[in-house]
């Protein structure tokens, strides 16, 4: 290792302004608690007294104290910077206070009314008043509803996209894809109404489980295709043509290959969709209407599902049937949850491939 | 499989060669040690041959001989190679007995495969097309179900504000619904997006890396919370914190008409309900701001930083105006997902018909709300009067995402042009 | 305007994976040194650390100093934005921003540092095209997107951008690398022009650019793949292509290794 020294040239100029004045952290801190301090005093003399507008205008404060401080020592484009990154920082913490305020509230409500006896009784003969009766008509209804949605939606999502992947080059496959987008927008309110006025109105069918997951189907079909387009995409095209080299027809390289190698992210994405419609009551009010016995049919008569069953219970205005609606909402979000985590379990087995 | 005898050299020249001899290509095929089952399908051919293979066989076959020689001549890039094979392949296998298919290396090999090739990719297109049908009966039956009503109304559908729909004659309109659902999707929209954006800045540019991609399952997990949980704690929880801060606004801000109550009370207003919906958009939109942000080449960040630029004003030249497009057009999608938004607005909203500007007061319906409250009494005319409603907001949507959906295919065409 | 450069005991680490370490050498004022060796030996990493752009990427730091005109970059109180604004860089891929007209990308520095004056802008991107070799190819539609030009005017355009906020030193990082020979050969040229203003510091895979376009060449190299890159010889540039002092060195420039 030599370090050659070249001969020297004079360098006959202004020395380099490098340096930068910083706030240090303690005149941050100061600033922070005079924040609070202001706050708590406002407090005192005006009429506010939320928690979270508390955690706002701290923010505010703070912010507006920072800025002041690092225009005079750092001087503008600082203070900009600075401000920037407290916006920033205070976006993100904005919005865990609505996801913590959820969780606590849906746990610690919930928590109280869930056990054995609510999960395995339905609400047959339990008027609104009384204090006992159970969800578990509202199970069976959401996971035969979602259930019968997913056997119909996930092949049908399947297919359409396979399409649109392997086989669509023309206009069709340009129409179909934007018709995918506007499915994907589509209110579920509108998917409830459209099989109303479809299938109970004009066929004349009644209100049955069957009904409900039709909608859901509606809405599950475009979140497959899309997710389901986005996983055949990745798979390499010398994949495919490694296959049709060796004389493989389409169809069975399709079916052999590119589906089994996709299969993965495949079924992450029909989690999720599951996960989405599992959540979803729009749609179920209209089609399903709700009742309070048990009914393991969804083709014959009304049903009850879970969403339907908190919306139902949160309109009433007693205590105990309130407490309801809190118990079967953690039911329902520990249910999401547990798809959503499966989905990325399974997401996460396949990126080790 | 590289004991294929066409080299990819010759690829170019194949167009007369191959067609004038095609079984002198082909029968080299059987010959190859590996037939095998799809499933054992290596990778070791290279594009190369491959396309060479299903370009000659179009050309020995079909009467695109032409149309696959330019594609044989001109780059081989990824694109042509598939849609030389898009191509090719199906026209040969319409072409039945004469395809070289017909001696394929596979052992189990049926005549018929061309067939069932056919059949398959019609399955696949009935059911790309049954999806077009689908969307033709949505609206058909839309339509066909609120003409009824709309023929029943006595009244004027777009301006009368009041819903009437049950009475004898029935008398009803979306005016005040449609400006319901518009305000209160704006002012979620206007709440929703300065957080989502800072939420997809902070994500992307200064959460440190291992943090960044927990932060991503945070937001995920924000917009998996299903609507009827959000409305349930809007209407329990948010509901009676929330008076304070609304009487706050209206005592400091009441000189801004929206802010105004009046002499009436502050409650479970169109305010209150734009938070909610503000909640429930956030994770669409912040989701999306964060891929497009991730979008912005790591080489435009730190051309920015090179030129002496702090944190934000890298975001200023370099993120911001790639990114630009696409937070417009996730902002558009949440915009269409508030107003769709159903059951917690009408778990919060009380169920009035009127115009009002004044956000605070309890007051105020939307075109879903009304839907799922007025369904359980509505006779006949009223569900067709729901529909009627329900078209408006069908359209209302649709056109919103048809908006966010081409502000993404400008950028898509900018950006290629860019690179 | 030119500043001198003098790295001591110089060592990079991405996250725990040391990149490059204990480099020492000093490079004089208006000058074109060129950083060669094989991939991986840490070139790039030295370069990005003369403007404090290695520290962008995660988990990355530095250990020693660099010295700008005798002030230590890595120093307490600095800023690392007022250093990058005296060292101005031009990455391997051409980089215009996107959504950025010609004129635009040129007054980008400025604008930052608060120039608002339109004549004093005018002035400043006529001054910085005519300085990259690209002011009468392109004087006639300032306003077009950067990103619509070839692949060497991007690159010359990047250099303007550079030169148009007056640093003191030019870091190159294969400048040339993404674009055909002719390209090249105009970017060797400016570089040539460049070279009585500015210190230039050129990364490059190129061992005839290297000697075409530099007086002083450091060699860097690795033992082994996981190894940190060292520097392995550094001399005048006729002395490195000529008569390498170093084994290693002279292997790889006979293109014997790497």
């Amino acid at each position: 290792m030599t370090a050659t020294t070249m001969p020297a040239a004079p360098a006959g100029h202004q020395s380099l302004n490098l340096r930068g004045q910083t706030l240090r952290t303690p005149v941050l801190g100061a600033i922070a608690v005079g924040a609070v301090a202001l706050t708590a005093l406002l407090y005192l003399v005006t009429s506010i007294h939320s928690r979270i507008q508390f955690v706002l205008i701290v923010l505010l404060l703070f912010s507006i104290g920072q800025t002041v401080a690092s225009v005079l020592v750092e001087g503008a484009r600082r203070a900009r910077d600075r401000l920037v990154t407290t916006l920033v920082y205070g976006s993100f913490l904005l919005a865990l206070i609505p996801l913590v305020a959820v969780l606590v509230a849906v746990i610690e409500r919930g928590a109280k009314r869930l056990d054995m006896d609510f999960l395995t009784h339905s609400m047959r003969g339990i008027g609104a008043r009384d204090a006992g009766g159970g969800i578990y008509h509202a199970i069976i209804g959401t996971l035969e509803q979602v259930g019968l949605a997913s056997l119909m939606a996930v092949p049908f999502g399947l297919l359409v996209a396979v399409y649109l992947v392997e086989y669509g080059t023309g206009r069709i496959s340009r129409v179909i894809s934007f018709f995918v987008d506007v499915l994907t927008g589509l209110p579920s309110i509108i998917a409830g109404l459209f099989v109303l006025g479809f299938w109970i109105l004009a066929l004349g069918q009644p209100f049955t489980g069957f009904a409900g997951s039709l909608a859901l189907t509606i809405l599950m079909v475009p979140v497959v295709v899309r997710s389901a387009e986005e996983m055949l995409k990745l798979v390499p095209d010398e994949l495919r043509e490694a296959s049709y080299a060796l004389g493989v027809a389409r169809w069975r390289t399709i079916l052999k290959i590119v589906v089994p190698t996709a299969l993965p992210g495949i079924v992450t994405g029909v989690m999720l969709a599951v996960a989405r419609v599992a959540g979803e009551t729009a749609p179920l009010l209209l089609t399903v209407f709700g009742d309070n016995s048990i009914n393991m049919n969804p083709f014959d008569g009304e049903q009850s599902a879970l969403p339907l069953y908190i919306y139902s219970q949160a309109g009433q205005p007693q205590q105990v049937a309130i407490d309801r609606a809190w118990a079967a909402a953690l039911t329902l979000i520990i249910i999401i949850m547990l798809l959503n985590l499966i989905a990325r379990f399974v997401a996460s087995r396949a990126k080790v491939k | 499989m590289t004991t294929e005898p066409d080299s990819p050299a010759d690829a170019g020249t194949r167009g007369t060669g191959s067609q004038t001899t095609p079984a002198a290509t082909e029968p080299s095929v059987p010959a190859q040690p590996t037939a095998e089952k799809p499933d054992e399908v290596s990778t070791d051919v290279t594009p190369g041959e491959a396309v060479s293979e299903a370009v000659s066989e179009s050309e020995a076959v079909s009467e695109t001989a032409a149309a696959s020689d330019s594609t044989a001549s001109s780059d081989r890039t990824a694109a042509s190679v598939s849609a030389a094979v898009r191509e090719s392949v199906p026209v040969s296998e319409t072409k039945g007995d004469l395809t070289p298919r017909e001696i394929s290396p596979e052992p189990g090999a049926k005549p018929k495969i061309g067939l069932a090739d056919t059949l398959f990719k019609n399955l696949t297109r009935t059911a790309g097309i049954g999806l077009l049908v689908l969307i033709g009966l949505i609206a058909l039956f839309l339509v066909l179900r609120a003409w009824d009503a709309l023929s029943a109304n006595e009244g004027n559908f777009f301006t009368t504000e009041t819903w009437g729909a049950n009475d004898t004659p029935p008398v009803f309109g979306v005016a005040a619904l449609l400006f319901g659902t518009l305000l209160s999707a704006v002012i979620a929209l206007a709440i929703a997006i300065p957080v989502a954006v800072g939420i997809a800045l902070f994500i992307t540019i200064y959460a440190p890396r291992r943090m960044a991609s927990a932060l991503g399952y945070v937001v995920d997990l924000l917009a998996a919370v299903p609507s009827v949980i959000y409305g349930l704690w809007g209407l329990l929880v948010l509901a009676p914190h929330f008076n304070g801060t609304q009487m706050w606004l209206n005592d400091y801000f009441g000189w801004i008409p929206l802010f105004d109550v009046g002499e009436g009370s502050v409650g479970r207003s169109v305010f209150l309900a734009s938070v909610v919906l503000a909640i429930m958009v956030l994770p669409i939109i912040a989701a999306l701001s964060r891929e497009v942000f991730l979008q912005v080449p790591i080489t435009h960040r730190e051309a920015a930083l090179a030129l002496g630029a702090t944190r934000w004003e890298m975001i200023r030249t370099a993120v911001i105006p790639y990114g630009k497009p696409g937070v417009i057009s996730a902002s558009m999608l949440g915009l269409g997902r508030a107003m769709g938004e159903t059951i917690a607005v009408a778990l919060v909203l009380p169920s009035t018909f009127n115009i009002s500007w004044n956000i605070l007061k309890p007051a105020g319906n939307t075109i879903a709300a009304n839907v799922a409250n007025g369904f359980g009494e509505a006779n006949d005319i009223g569900r067709g009067a729901l529909i009627a409603s329900g078209l408006v907001l069908f359209v209302v949507t649709m056109v919103v995402n048809m908006i966010a959906r081409a502000v993404i295919a400008r950028r898509r065409e900018f950006s290629g042009r860019a690179a | 305007m030119a500043t001198r450069i003098e790295i001591s005991g110089l060592t990079a680490y991405y996250g725990k994976f040391k990149a490059v370490a204990d480099v020492n050498l000093t490079i004089e004022p208006k000058s074109v040194t060129a950083f060669i060796g094989p991939s991986g030996c840490g070139k790039s990493t030295v370069l990005r650390t003369l403007n404090r752009m290695h520290e962008v990427l995660p988990g990355a730091r530095v250990e020693g100093k660099v010295l700008l005109d005798g002030e230590d970059l890595y120093g307490p109180g600095v800023d690392p934005v007022n250093v990058r604004r005296n060292v101005g860089m031009v990455f391997q891929r051409p980089n215009p921003f996107p959504t950025m007209s010609i004129y635009e990308n040129v007054i980008a520095g400025l604008k930052l540092n608060g120039v608002r004056k339109k004549s004093l802008l005018d002035e400043r991107v006529e001054e910085s095209l005519k300085g990259a070799n690209l002011w009468d190819e392109v004087k006639d539609r300032l306003n077009r997107p950067g990103a619509g030009l070839s692949g060497g005017q991007q690159q010359r355009l990047c250099i303007a951008r550079a030169i148009a906020v007056e640093p003191q030193v030019l870091l190159m990082d294969e400048p040339c690398s993404a674009l055909d020979p002719i390209s090249t050969l105009a970017i060797e040229d400016l570089i040539q022009k460049l070279r009585s203003s500015y210190t230039i510091v050129i990364v490059t895979h190129n061992m005839q650019q290297a000697s075409r376009v530099s007086e002083t060449t450091a060699f860097f190299s690795l033992e082994k793949t996981g190894d940190p890159g060292r520097l392995v010889e550094y001399s005048t540039t006729s002395q490195i292509f000529s008569n390498p002092k170093e084994k290693r060195t002279e292997d790889y420039i006979s293109g014997r290794f790497g």
